[in-house]
């Protein structure tokens, strides 16, 4: 459970990104969604470790985690999936997986977990995760690493840029069998309506603030009309 | 089958010859071997198909490799394991055509002393056509004497038509100087591949000079460095690749710098020929911040991560 208040954030020459966010996750699977440039992948950030807050405070399962950092959060059951996926050279996709998982996988492991992200274990385990991927198949095995962790919380930004329809999928039907095994808490930053329509509950972020959270029923009807999301504030004028 | 009873070194070259050449305390090599430490040979085989033999005119040995031979490995390491040893030993290897054999090479400095050890190794490889080699070469240096640790290879190579030379070289540490100079001709379709992998740290130095000359109609190289320059070490890659005919040539220089330490990396192409397609990559930087904090995410350290991302980087 994951509980945030106040929380601002910005940028190093005082641009504010985050301007007072309050929210408190309630379902296992919350998508965080909004236009482009609202401060969804800051927020994400922030939840991880990346970035620390100007003010406010995270707490997860009533621990204040404002103050530590990415390693401790990781510790502590808090997972991330990096919207542009990190490569490495010399470090394969099964290092990665080992890391995550903090233990050797036997071959099952592996092709369950990438067969998770539409991926078969034996064309890639032994790859580089270098610059010789595509992108979409880094961003795959990016996810994967965070799927092998098995955390109480995992935060996904952004996980379908870049990935193809089919193992787009294969993706929703994973993050489904997440929150209905009810194998920890998820909070995904999409715009696909796919994600959109498995959501527990939604928040719409906007100009660094929460422009309207509640469960889907109630949020998206109204988000597919376009009438939170919308950044004209003259558009949003005539809706009303 | 091993004999045990041919070799005669001591403990320090036991522990040596363990990291650079896979010695095995049970069972020692299997098949040929020449084993020299201190400048002297502790231990020596031949097999069916590879013959060693002492120099006659100056320190060193041959290896002969009977044509077609294929699947054998042969192991030609060699320890310092005192101060004020100056080792000069040449190495030629003859592959016979045809065959396709693994020669594993290394050195070990070991030095608890006042005065330098070096061992300077001087080998040739003549490979005749269609033949094919994978030579691994470890290098480290031991010991906590003020005396420096120095290795310096010189390798010498001449690939006729259809071989294949792969050369993976790895120093990881321990070693105070070392110069390593390769250099190769090739003949038609001939090919070599050079993986090199060094790691420096405090004050050592290391310096590569590749040459390499593609004389035959669609020869090629494909040369790949990666270094990690730690403390106040430096390291220096120099590279000629020389296109004289038909042929592919690439070469890749990737450096990490921590600390203090210097990395300078000269690589060059020449081509003489219009169908010569030679290529160099070089890339010298700190470990990328995005990519500690992805491993940290996963529940590493910053220390930890960064020491992960080197043992990938050199693995």
């Amino acid at each position: 459970m994951l509980e945030i208040k106040d929380l601002y954030w910005s940028l190093p020459g005082g641009e504010p990104i985050i301007n007072g966010i309050s929210c408190k996750t309630k379902g296992r699977l919350t998508v965080i969604t909004g236009p482009n440039g609202g401060g969804k992948t800051t927020l994400a950030k922030l939840i991880a470790g990346v970035e620390k807050p100007t003010s406010g405070q995270i707490l997860f399962d009533g621990e204040d985690i404002t103050d530590l950092d990415i390693t401790d959060r990781a510790n502590k059951g808090v997972a991330y999936a990096f919207q542009q996926p990190v490569r490495f050279k010399g470090l394969t996709v099964r290092d990665l997986l080992e890391l995550a998982a903090d233990g050797s996988l036997d071959h099952t492991a592996l092709c369950d977990l990438l067969g998770k992200v539409g991926l078969c274990a034996d064309e890639y385990i032994d790859r580089e995760m270098s610059g010789a991927l595509s992108g979409g198949e880094a961003k795959r095995i990016e996810i994967a690493t965070v799927l092998a962790r098995n955390a109480k919380l995992s935060v996904f930004d952004e996980p379908e840029a870049g990935i193809d329809l089919w193992s787009f999928s294969r993706l929703v039907e994973t993050f489904e069998e997440i929150r209905n095994n009810s194998q920890g808490e998820l909070i995904v930053i999409s715009h696909q309506e796919r994600i959109l329509q498995i959501a527990d509950d939604i928040i719409v972020v906007a100009d660094g603030k929460i422009r309207i959270s509640g469960s889907r029923e109630e949020i998206l009807p109204a988000l597919l009309q376009g009438e939170y999301t919308c950044a004209c504030p003259r558009r949003m004028g005539e809706k009303k | 089958m091993s004999d045990l009873m041919n070799t005669n070194f001591n403990d320090i070259s036991k522990e040596m010859l363990k990291v650079i050449s896979d010695y095995d305390v049970e069972n020692g090599f299997q098949g040929a071997y020449n084993i020299r430490e201190d400048s002297q040979c502790a231990g020596r085989q031949s097999s069916a198909n590879i013959t060693i033999t002492s120099k006659t005119d100056k320190p060193g040995i041959d290896i002969t490799v009977k044509p077609f031979t294929k699947g054998e490995t042969v192991f030609i390491p060699a320890c310092v394991t005192k101060a004020a040893i100056d080792d000069l030993v040449y190495n030629d290897f003859y592959i016979g055509e045809g065959a396709d054999v693994v020669i594993v090479a290394g050195c070990g400095v070991h030095n608890d002393g006042e005065e330098d050890a070096r061992h300077n190794g001087i080998h040739r490889f003549f490979l005749e056509p269609n033949s094919s080699v994978l030579y691994k070469e470890k290098h480290i240096g031991t010991g906590s004497g003020k005396g420096l640790k120095k290795i310096d290879p010189v390798t010498e190579c001449f690939l006729k038509e259809n071989s294949q030379l792969e050369m993976d070289t790895i120093q990881l540490g321990g070693v105070d100087r070392s110069t390593r100079t390769t250099s190769a001709t090739l003949g038609k379709n001939a090919k070599i591949i050079v993986r090199e992998r060094i790691m420096t740290d405090n004050e050592e130095d290391a310096v590569t000079n590749f040459n390499v000359k593609l004389e035959g109609e669609d020869s090629g190289a494909d040369l790949v460095s990666r270094s990690v320059a730690r403390g106040n070490s430096h390291q220096a890659f120099y590279s000629v690749v020389e296109g004289n005919n038909r042929c592919t040539g690439h070469s890749a220089c990737d450096a990490i710098i921590a600390d203090n330490g210097r990395v300078d990396a000269q690589p060059a192409l020449n081509a003489s020929n219009v169908d010569a397609e030679l290529i160099h990559e070089a890339a010298i930087g700190k470990i990328a911040g995005e990519q500690i904090m992805k491993l940290c995410s996963l529940g590493l350290t910053k220390e930890q991560a960064e020491e992960k991302i080197i043992e990938g980087f050199l693995k």
